[in-house]
């Protein structure tokens, strides 16, 4: 029983920097921008929590520049995808090249150092869940949730109120962004507690995958994170086993494309906020 | 009389080739209705944006109980009174009611719940009926409406502009917007109620404006004003309200529909079992309020959709396959989005004429395209339907709605088809074009065509066919002769009622 217990706690404490790049996303999908760029903004928060953590010996410092480094870097997307209106799904792309390859380089001093002061994993658990329930009430019952969600809707009819969609949206990408560089801290001063190039293992596409998946709902974001990394779980747990081990650490890949199936079957892509990924021009319906 | 609520001065507004206001001037009094009429592109759109902040006037002035004013955005012209339900709802769908009205306005916290009590008291000071928790989504084009309405009094609006309020509703509808209207009326409001129909503006308004060509041609009191003198102004001639079809001698059944099922775009059956027969020379009608499956026959019948049940036989044969192989059984169709179906909007007028006919000689020789035949063509039917267009490479995007219509009648009706779906074919169309759709329906018609004529517009159905079926949440009702059916009848249908027997 206790074993089940300890596994479960582990897929919880795996889920969790999931569930935070997915909360962000959500954040700036439901004002209408697609970002493709989490895993390069989780690559640059982690490296920036990391090096900040290592030569102040704060690791909530490390934790603080992590958010930072996230938001800063997603501001060029916002300007090319919402002011310049460009393709937002290239973009995106583009942001997550740019940030594994920076963080990369940017990172080559640090490699393989053990960091001196980690943190402990729970407080972020806690965390990533406060932040879904925080989500989930701003959203749903806050009048600066209610002009987001609009402005993901319909932006055109907010205009018309005055609303400022352009800075709603800025402000939507930046936050994205936070929650991305508070992931990829998560993993570099706590989890992982180092870094290495690549350390954010495909979890910024997961929790793009899981936005969908969740139906950009944050309370179902929690239950679907813990889920992802339970799957992760079993890939470490059951290495020695009689399956090969490359099989189950490709299950929840295969399970993000099997997920992301059966939502278009059901036609779930409905839930998904109207306005997503189309650039906004006043004049322009 | 007292002073008036809002003047409008000498306003000039231009565009790059038109003039669109050319020193409109006019004023509304304090409680009561200002019906502004005319054709499209007379300019009444462009006064509705002026006065709602989306343009800035290139001369003249606007003044609000008497003191100029500027209005830079639409929130501007909210917070100085002015409120505009526009034609289409600028709602959010998936939001309620109340969360669309709290936009902007609500409190920080449980903005929506917070507002609740105020939209009832605006609603039952109005007689205006919304129910504050109902998704926009489930709404109906007049419930969105009223919600506007409700937004625009919400903000505190003196001075309401109902930009064709009633273009989206059934006749009972209608008649329910003009009881709120004359409720804000009563209470003091400015309503300018812009509309092309002119019944209606003889039944709800006091005033009438009328534009014509970016000026103001005349202005008149109801009670002097008369159908034929509006018309007279609008289109500057004299218009036959006559009924435009004589009865005819119909021929064999072109088109046989039966136990017709077929599913929307959204899984369920959109279409439950729908039955009828359509002879040659024969005009039928199909009315309905939008999305009650109208969309879903016409796509069956032109190739576009499913069939999930049922048969439908042309000329005793069943269907082709796809779209090309029945204009070859002698199908066009005239589809509800000009623009975007009936026509490639980047492609040239002479492109556009040649979609049906461009793999066949004179078109194509082998596999190669033969641009001479193509300009033939184009200026052939150019000239035919006298098309205005600066010429035949001209790509159809920059013509007008009247024109791109004309380009769509050109190609679809060029040779002896059997059968022809016209669906909203003089939506959006001024006087002058919609007389030359209705003439050369009437024309195929004449000449041996089925006609299957989907509108929303009761006047032109009334007016064109030999038989009207109501389709409503995809079952059909009728179709009825046209001369045993009214506009109230066919509105009664039109929302689920039946005639009584």
């Amino acid at each position: 029983m206790e074993e089940v217990w300890a596994a479960l706690l582990r897929s919880v404490i795996f889920g969790t920097p999931i569930l935070i790049a997915a909360l962000g996303n959500l954040l700036n999908e439901r004002a209408g921008v697609v970002n493709l760029g989490v895993e390069g903004m989780m690559a640059v928060g982690a490296l920036a929590a990391f090096a900040t953590a290592q030569t102040t010996g704060s690791g909530g410092l490390g934790v603080l520049a992590g958010v930072l480094a996230g938001g800063l870097f997603t501001l060029p997307h916002a300007f090319v995808a919402i002011s310049l209106r460009a393709n937002q799904f290239v973009s995106g792309l583009a942001l997550a090249m740019l940030g594994l390859g920076l963080a990369g380089l940017l990172g080559k001093r640090f490699e393989g150092q053990p960091l001196l002061a980690p943190l402990p994993e729970m407080p972020f658990v806690y965390l990533g869940f406060g932040l879904a329930v925080a989500l989930w009430a701003f959203l749903y019952l806050t009048h600066a949730g209610l002009v987001l969600r609009s402005v993901g809707e319909n932006p055109a009819a907010a205009d018309l109120l005055g609303i400022p969609v352009y800075r709603v949206r800025y402000w939507a990408v930046a936050a994205g962004g936070m929650f991305a560089g508070l992931a990829g801290a998560f993993l570099a001063v706590s989890y992982r507690s180092s870094w290495t190039e690549g350390m954010t293992n495909q979890l910024g596409w997961i929790a793009i995958a899981l936005t969908i998946f969740v139906a950009w709902e944050p309370l179902r974001a929690v239950l679907g994170a813990y889920f992802f990394g339970l799957l992760y779980y079993l890939g470490f747990a059951l290495q020695d086993s009689a399956i090969p081990s490359v099989f189950l650490q490709a299950l929840p890949y295969a399970l993000v494309i099997v997920v992301l199936a059966l939502v278009a079957w059901r036609r779930r892509q409905g839930a998904a906020p109207e306005a997503l990924g189309l650039p906004y021009e006043r004049g322009r319906r | 009389m007292a002073e008036p609520l809002l003047r409008l001065q000498n306003i000039t507004k231009r565009f790059p080739g038109v003039v669109a206001n050319d020193g409109v001037s006019l004023e509304v009094y304090p409680g009561e209705v200002l019906a502004l009429l005319g054709e499209n592109g007379a300019g009444k759109s462009t006064l509705v944006s002026i006065l709602y902040g989306l343009y800035r006037p290139d001369a003249g002035q606007i003044l609000l109980e008497g003191r100029p004013v500027h209005i830079g955005s639409p929130l501007e012209a909210l917070r100085l009174g002015i409120g505009l339900v526009p034609q289409h709802p600028m709602l959010v769908g998936r939001h309620t009611v109340a969360e669309n009205l709290a936009l902007g306005i609500g409190s920080p916290l449980w903005p929506a719940r917070r507002i609740v009590p105020l939209i009832e008291r605006i609603a039952q000071g109005y007689g205006l009926e919304v129910n504050p928790m109902a998704r926009i989504a489930d709404l109906s084009p007049g419930e969105k409406q009223r919600v506007e309405i409700v937004r625009a009094l919400l903000r505190g609006a003196k001075v309401l502009i109902l930009d064709e309020p009633t273009s989206v509703l059934t006749p009972q509808e209608a008649q329910a917007l003009f009881r709120v209207m004359r409720e804000l009326r009563q209470a003091g409001k400015s309503l300018i109620f812009i509309s092309h129909k002119l019944e209606e503006v003889l039944a709800i308004a006091d005033r009438a404006t009328v534009l014509r060509r970016g000026r103001v041609v005349g202005s008149l009191a109801a009670s002097e004003a008369s159908r034929e003198k509006l018309a007279l102004l609008m289109v500057g001639r004299n218009v036959s309200f006559e009924r435009k079809r004589k009865p005819a001698e119909l021929g064999e059944v072109v088109l046989q529909v039966e136990g017709l099922e077929a599913r929307s775009n959204r899984g369920p059956l959109a279409l439950r079992g729908v039955s009828f027969a359509l002879r040659a020379g024969e005009v039928l009608g199909l009315a309905g309020v939008a999305g009650n499956g109208q969309s879903e026959l016409v796509e069956v019948l032109a190739g576009l959709r499913r069939l999930e049940g049922g048969r439908v036989l042309l000329a005793g044969q069943p269907l082709g396959p796809n779209p090309a192989q029945l204009f070859a059984q002698g199908v066009a169709h005239i589809p509800e989005d000009r623009i975007q179906m009936g026509t490639v909007p980047s492609l040239s007028v002479a492109e556009n004429l040649a979609l049906r006919t461009f793999h066949r000689p004179p078109l194509a020789r082998g596999w190669l395209t033969q641009p001479a035949a193509y300009r033939a063509l184009a200026q052939e039917r150019i000239r035919a339907l006298d098309i205005a267009t600066p010429g035949p490479a001209t790509p159809t995007r920059l013509l007008s709605g009247g024109n791109i219509q004309k380009v769509i009648l050109a190609r679809e009706l060029a040779g002896s088809p059997r059968l022809v779906l016209a669906v909203h074919p003089t939506y959006g169309l001024d006087v002058g074009a919609t007389e030359l759709v209705h003439q050369v329906l009437l024309q195929k018609a004449q000449q041996g065509a089925a006609v299957l004529l989907v509108s929303e517009d009761l006047e032109e159905l009334l007016a064109l066919c030999d038989r009207i079926g109501v389709l409503y949440q995809g079952s059909l009702k009728g179709p009825f002769a046209v001369e045993e059916l009214s506009r109230e009848q066919l509105g009664l249908l039109m929302t689920g009622g039946n005639l009584a027997a």
